[in-house]
């Protein structure tokens, strides 16, 4: 394992879940010399009016992201299979719920 | 709390001739999701000059917003009540967040933090002109809520739509937290009003009369004068003008004032029934530029103190740094 020290201190992303039984949801990023202050700067800056009850913070250059570029290439293909959603089937109104 | 248009203020070059076949359907990709109301995020192909006049007027925002929490973090040791205090003391840090969701957006373009407070920090980055004015008594507080946020809101809410995402998303995030601001601002002159001495009453009138111009300066100058704006505009970063916008914060403003029951220094301040809007008066533009330029009331005592600030918190800064090394080469041992 690399060790750098650095001056600036590095980047994180903050994930915040709003309440009990929901999911955590990236609401911004703030620098942190370390991931305990990352998570105490997170509560001070992203959940001043009880925004959160759990905060998730990971170092910005540890993200993997796909390529915007790729976008046409990665996501389009799934435009034309409508028959992946429920609204393609047409059933007998008596079972509309279904 | 907001920068006023400065965006319009740098000094651009024109944008540069298209190099290359491949630059030209970059450009055109572009300018077709521009015009399609499509949002840009941060790894997407945008032209330098887009990006230039990001940096510039997010830097300038986020500089406003901390350079903003000078004028009243000088009132939190002196609030009238306790209330008052934990009200302050609480905007205030709003615009300590402010700051920093802004610059997090302007680092998502590929500048660095140390680099955006440098610019600030040796005079080079500009600030809205509003924090250049002393704050004298306590009726400026709920002056600056009031009028000055009140200004901010109306500036801010259209940048919730720009095309560059991370910004409006900041600014979403900016602008649900900033009416409070301006109601507290509110609430606090109005109680001044209602239950107060006349010599409070009188100390209220007095902060109006200081703070309406430059409030309404905080939208910047005038269209015929805002070269940089048609391209702004034209890229989605800028969605109303300087001169709609003001016209839109002083239609709103007067009833207040009267509610509040306060006057607006400006004779010519009046309902046009055929505009059905209100005229008002000449604003000064070189008492603007000056401020701007470096020369308002209290430019050099301002910038002094974030200087200060930074470098007085050097040592908590390095400190935390050679902490977090240590660990990092405890655990790689």
């Amino acid at each position: 394992m690399t060790t750098t020290t650095q001056n600036e201190w590095p980047l994180w992303e903050v994930f915040v879940r709003s309440k009990a039984g929901l999911d955590h949801k990236h609401c911004g990023s703030l620098h942190a010399a370390d991931s305990k202050l990352a998570i105490q700067m997170a509560r001070d800056v992203y959940t001043r009016r009880q925004e959160g009850v759990s905060i998730w913070v990971v170092r910005s250059d540890q993200i993997v992201a796909s390529d915007p570029g790729d976008k046409a290439m990665y996501f389009d293909p799934a435009e034309d299979k409508v028959y992946r959603h429920p609204t393609f089937y047409e059933l007998p109104k008596s079972l509309d719920h279904m | 709390m907001y920068t006023q248009a400065m965006d319009t203020m740098g000094k651009d070059e024109a944008p540069k001739a298209i190099r290359s076949a491949e630059d030209a359907r970059l450009q055109e990709r572009f300018d077709a999701r521009i015009d399609a109301g499509d949002f840009i995020e941060a790894k997407d192909w945008m032209p330098d000059h887009y990006r230039k006049t990001l940096v510039r007027q997010i830097s300038q925002h986020a500089h406003s917003e901390i350079v903003g929490m000078l004028p009243e973090g000088n009132w939190i040791s002196r609030a009238p009540t306790l209330k008052r205090k934990a009200i302050l003391l609480a905007k205030v840090q709003d615009e300590g967040g402010h700051g920093l969701y802004l610059y997090a957006a302007a680092e998502t373009l590929g500048t660095s933090r140390d680099q955006l407070f440098d610019a600030l920090h040796t005079g080079k980055a500009k600030y809205s002109s509003i924090f250049n004015y002393p704050t004298l008594t306590w009726a400026d507080m709920g002056t600056i809520g009031w009028l000055v946020d009140g200004a901010a809101i109306m500036n801010q809410v259209p940048i919730c739509r720009c095309s560059y995402a991370p910004y409006a998303r900041a600014m979403i995030r900016i602008c649900r937290e900033e009416s409070f601001h301006q109601r507290q601002g509110f609430e606090a002159l109005l109680t001044m009003m209602t239950h107060g001495t006349e010599a409070q009453k009188a100390m209220v009138q007095d902060a109006v009369n200081r703070w309406w111009w430059p409030s309404i300066m905080m939208f910047g100058p005038p269209d015929d004068e805002s070269p940089n704006s048609a391209q702004s505009m034209r890229w989605g970063i800028k969605r109303v003008s300087n001169d709609e916008l003001r016209q839109r914060f002083i239609d709103a403003t007067v009833d207040q004032a009267k509610l509040l029951g306060v006057t607006l220094p400006d004779p010519d301040l009046k309902w046009n029934e055929a505009r059905q809007s209100h005229d008002f008066g000449a604003i000064d533009w070189s008492e603007f530029k000056r401020v701007i330029a470096g020369d308002g009331p209290c430019n050099r005592e301002r910038l002094a103190a974030r200087v200060k600030a930074w470098d007085d918190g050097a040592w908590v800064r390095e400190a935390a740094t050679a902490h977090a090394n240590k660990q990092t080469l405890k655990e790689a041992a």
